[in-house]
């Protein structure tokens, strides 16, 4: 470890606390923690529990920006605490809060039930009419690079609820879907694999659906996946006015190739070695 | 799909103000200078220029097919900042009926005030 790393500098964490069954409304206490190069918001929070106040709570699990369970708001940006280093965000001072647009189950956690109904609400699956061709494992669908790019960066959500808490909309209109769960139901939407966009069509052009959204675009600035909700709102918008117009090409959804040399192999791949077994 | 439907109307309302607007302000600050849809001469808002404006059929139609989109366009929008504020479902349904009623009248009283003005423009100039 270099001399650098090693350094220490104090760094105060506001942190909002709030019990329900105690306190009225959320307050904030502060704590002085000692920071090292590399120690993350996660860790900051960490040491508070150990070392000052064991009372915080505060939800994660992976500590690696995968689990999406530790989205908090820090210095009134919403982002994952696992994956932010306080040195990169504060130099004296750090306010750690909880996700807005959501209940407080105490302290730092959020209750993010609202979103996951949201979410459910807009069938976040593949629905094919051949239902059973899902679970046969005789083949497995085409589908070709291309178009697996189509819908690709939208399955990298984690469900963090990061962009539910920067939706301007969201906070005043709180049966609005929100940047999430639209955006996975155009992640579906242009899965080729997938027929299910008119029974989605039902809910996401409904009148607290995609219309409602202003493209602020401040889901996409603070996703911490790199995913960009509001563009899948747009395209979810175009798409339910062409189908509105009928003037959207109806597709099949791809079919199931059921044994090899079917698929269409990429160019510049070549042959598998023999084998050896 | 019914608010698919409201938000399409909305946005085409949209490109015809545009376009409905983009002949006004032709008429108002162009036409003193080349005196399109102003062939009195002079200032395109006296009263000779109006009242041939006023007494051509097409300015009436674009009268009136302007003020229906920019009612739809703009109760729709007024409809959409109200629903935002996290109201009831049946308050959104009167809220639309409200604004349903008041478009109407505003649109029959403002297409009532073209014709008249185009029939009296008419006798004037003929």
């Amino acid at each position: 470890m270099s001399e650098a790393s090693k350094a220490v500098r104090q760094i105060n964490f506001h942190v909002a606390r709030f019990n329900p069954e105690v306190d009225r409304a959320p307050y904030v206490k502060t704590y002085q923690i000692p920071v090292r190069e590399g120690m993350t918001v996660l860790d900051g929070l960490h040491y508070i529990k150990d070392n000052l106040d064991p009372s915080l709570a505060w939800r994660y699990s992976c500590r690696m920006g995968i689990c999406g369970s530790c989205g908090m708001l820090l210095n009134g940006r919403p982002t994952l605490a696992c994956n932010t280093q306080i040195l990169h965000i504060a130099t004296q001072d750090l306010t750690v809060g909880p996700l807005p647009n959501f209940d407080i189950i105490r302290d730092l956690v959020p209750d993010l039930a609202s979103m996951f109904e949201k979410h459910r609400s807009l069938k976040p699956y593949v629905i094919r009419a051949d239902e059973a061709q899902i679970d046969d494992p005789g083949g497995e669908f085409y589908q070709s690079p291309q178009e697996l790019e189509a819908y690709l960066q939208f399955a990298y959500c984690i469900k963090c609820g990061c962009c539910m808490a920067a939706c301007p909309t969201l906070a005043t209109d709180v049966r609005y879907l929100g940047p999430m769960p639209l955006s996975a139901a155009q992640r579906y939407n242009r899965d080729t694999r997938d027929d299910g966009r008119r029974d989605r069509n039902l809910l996401s052009g409904s009148a607290h659906g995609a219309f409602r959204c202003h493209y602020a675009g401040e889901c996409s600035r603070v996703c911490p996946k790199g995913v960009d909700p509001a563009k899948a709102i747009q395209h979810l918008k175009r798409q339910l006015v062409l189908d509105y117009l009928h003037l959207a090409r109806r597709k099949k959804p791809c079919l199931k190739l059921s044994g090899p040399g079917q698929g269409k192999p990429l160019p510049n791949i070549p042959a598998a070695p023999a084998k050896t077994a | 799909m019914r608010e698919t439907k409201y938000w399409t109307w909305h946005m085409a309302a949209g490109v015809v103000i545009l376009l409905l607007l983009g002949l006004h302000m032709l008429t108002m600050h162009v036409g003193g200078i080349t005196h399109l849809f102003a062939p009195q001469g002079g200032e395109a808002t006296s009263k000779a220029n109006s009242l041939f404006r006023d007494s051509s059929l097409f300015f009436t139609v674009t009268y009136i097919l302007l003020l229906a989109v920019a009612l739809y366009h703009g109760l729709y929008g007024l409809r959409t900042i109200l629903f935002e504020l996290t109201l009831k479902p049946a308050t959104e349904k009167a809220l639309t009926f409200v604004l349903l009623i008041a478009g109407l009248g505003l649109f029959g009283l403002g297409a009532w005030a073209a014709v008249a003005v185009h029939a009296v423009a008419g006798a004037a100039a003929g």
